[in-house]
């Protein structure tokens, strides 16, 4: 069974959002079940810093041993940060998806569109579980 | 403990990895010896410090038998069609006959020099000349170029073309090229390669275009829509005259990868569905060398208002004679020396010549015939998600996750069984997938061993799962670790000094 945290937000394409902070930007990164289906990640590639986005535009991509695949921007919003900690250990991603694996912090551009992504439960029945 | 060496020829195979031609390198040995310069004077006379190198570089000193021996021991580990199936999905990987390897090796054609004036070259002109108009006339189409390497680089002349097209019209504005989720996986690479933006379509329920989707996205700003057709889960399109007629409403035109002609040719021409542009992979539907044997070749055949944007030169038969044209100011220039990989156009010239017309539809007839018996003989074990096609069938290895068994361990287990695997985790639509084309040049029986294997590997996943996950047993190098070779890659020989 993946894990999927009840505090998260998620899409179909498998981001999740974690919105724990006060402020009005958003922590984003791929949930335990993408990982677990991707196998290995080998390289991850992630925009700069000051890059804006629309919603469902794709931000990056991710490498793992079997596919290249396509990273979503669940909503839209300007990167305010890049976890550059993934450019040297990519596994990080494997090993702890929801924490160090995060992938880019967003400030998000309008807070209306975060309410129609999925959450937990509704990300549990996407995936079969 | 190492093994001692098997005195005898390496049949079967020496399990053991063979090194690199490094390690049979002793100072001083040499295959060849280097003529004396007519003129000496030190390099340092005649290039630029920034030129030199400060010490010499380190290659290998190998005696000729040596390095022949080296070769061959790496060609009798090696898998390829010579030695058994190759079902490799979306790459044709068919037998290549030996007659064109011989028709590439007359001195006529493989001692010639491309430098070489037209007059002194008109067999080759003339070979292809008549190559360019049979691919012409096998697509549907009225102009080709054979100019390009190979089906991605193919890509690359059509998006060019369809951006020059365009640019001609006042309608550089054009900039999207629209793709479905079930095209080749060269596809957007080739349009954000050449600067354009890429729209993503995802298939619909059947496993193809989704034709209201597509007509959201064509616009004012649609360059093209690139096709892959059958597409990757070796479905035909059958909406596909209704997405031409869409597309060329939009102002846009419709690209055709055409790397599964072999699927099509003889029975369905690309041209008269409404495909614009499209790339023929010499190497896959042609049977001239795949992977490692190549190079490739990836003709691309145009519809007439595209001709004037062809890469030069071009040839031209006037009467009886064949000439190179470069006079032609709306090309988009060159996109390969010369004319191309010419001993593929040999090869295919060969391929096409030995079947006729009858029988290249009868190869693709067969080619769709075998990997619908392959299809139905596995589907009980493992399921189709979007049923069968034409040329090579998508199959899904999700029944065996329970049992921990995934379908990267279930391709390294079919090595054991002495064949190569098939494609596997492309398309990305179907969960774990094997992507599997045994071509027409496949037998029954070989059909069957290989289906055998499958389900024999589907018994060992359920009865025996750490066979399969451990798997391959039998081959020179064991389970590699792939995720630490892509992470940290070791491309370099360590010296010992």
């Amino acid at each position: 069974m993946s894990k999927i945290p009840e505090h998260l937000l998620y899409t179909e394409e498998h981001e999740y959002v974690n919105k724990a902070d006060a402020d009005d930007s958003v922590e984003i990164g791929i949930t335990d079940y993408a990982q677990g289906e991707l196998g290995d990640v080998v390289y991850v590639d992630l925009p700069a810093a000051g890059t804006k986005f629309a919603q469902m535009e794709p931000f990056g991509t991710i490498e793992a041993v079997k596919a290249v695949s396509e990273l979503y921007c669940p909503v839209a919003g300007e990167v305010v940060e890049v976890n550059a900690a993934l450019e040297a250990d990519p596994s990080l991603i494997n090993k702890d998806p929801y924490g160090a694996g995060w992938m880019i912090r967003l400030r998000v551009k309008n807070p209306a569109e975060l309410e129609r992504l999925l959450g937990p439960n509704d990300y549990a029945t996407h995936i079969g579980q | 403990m190492k093994r001692p060496r098997n005195p005898t020829p390496p049949f079967p195979l020496q399990p053991e990895p063979t090194g690199l031609i490094f390690e049979r390198s002793r100072a001083g040995r040499a295959g060849t010896a280097v003529p004396r310069p007519l003129v000496a004077r030190p390099a340092t006379d005649v290039l630029p410090a920034a030129a030199l190198r400060a010490e010499p570089p380190r290659l290998p000193e190998v005696p000729e038998s040596e390095v022949m021996r080296h070769y061959v021991e790496l060609s009798l580990k090696n898998h390829h069609v010579d030695r058994a199936l190759y079902p490799l999905g979306s790459c044709t990987m068919k037998y290549n006959p030996k007659v064109n390897e011989d028709m590439a090796r007359l001195p006529g054609f493989g001692l010639l020099h491309p430098m070489s004036p037209d007059g002194e070259i008109q067999g080759a002109l003339r070979l292809m000349h008549t190559l360019g108009k049979w691919l012409t006339e096998i697509a549907g189409m009225d102009a080709i170029t054979l100019e390009p390497a190979a089906g991605a680089q193919g890509e690359m002349t059509g998006i060019f073309l369809i951006h020059a097209y365009h640019v001609s019209r006042g309608e550089e504005r054009r900039k999207v090229v629209i793709i479905p989720d079930s095209a080749h996986g060269t596809n957007p690479a080739t349009a954000a390669l050449a600067g354009l933006t890429v729209r993503s379509l995802k298939s619909d329920a059947r496993g193809q275009m989704d034709l209201a989707a597509l007509m959201a996205a064509l616009g004012p700003d649609t360059a093209a829509v690139m096709l892959t057709n059958p597409n990757t889960l070796g479905r035909f399109e059958t909406d596909v005259v209704e997405i031409a007629r869409l597309v060329h409403e939009a102002g846009a035109l419709l690209y055709m990868d055409g790397a599964n002609m072999n699927a099509l040719i003889g029975v369905a021409r690309p041209g008269d569905f409404g495909v614009d542009v499209m790339h023929y992979n010499l190497h896959k539907t042609f049977s001239t060398p795949h992977g490692g044997g190549g190079p490739g070749s990836g003709p691309v055949a145009v519809k007439r208002p595209l001709e004037p944007f062809l890469p030069v030169p071009i040839i031209v038969r006037e009467g009886e004679r064949y000439r190179r044209v470069w006079d032609r100011p709306k090309s988009i220039g060159k996109m390969h020396g010369f004319l191309g990989n010419f001993g593929m156009h040999v090869r295919a010239y060969t391929y096409i010549s030995m079947l006729g017309r009858e029988g290249l539809r009868a190869t693709a007839e067969a080619a769709v015939l075998n990997a619908n018996y392959l299809a139905a003989r596995i589907e009980a074990r493992y399921p189709l998600p979007y049923g069968r096609g034409m040329h090579e069938c998508v199959a899904s290895g999700t029944p065996f996750k329970q049992s921990g068994v995934r379908t990267s361990d279930i391709a390294k287990r079919l090595l054991d069984y002495g064949f190569h695997a098939p494609t596997i985790y492309f398309p990305l639509i179907v969960p774990e997938a094997l992507m599997i084309e045994p071509t027409e040049t496949a037998t029954k029986d070989e059909l069957d061993r290989f289906a055998d294997a499958l389900l024999e590997i589907a018994e060992e996943a359920e009865q025996n799962p750490e066979l399969v996950t451990a798997a391959p047993h039998t081959t020179p190098v064991r389970r590699l670790d792939e995720a630490a070779a892509a992470r940290n890659p070791n491309l370099r020989y360590a010296f010992d000094d």
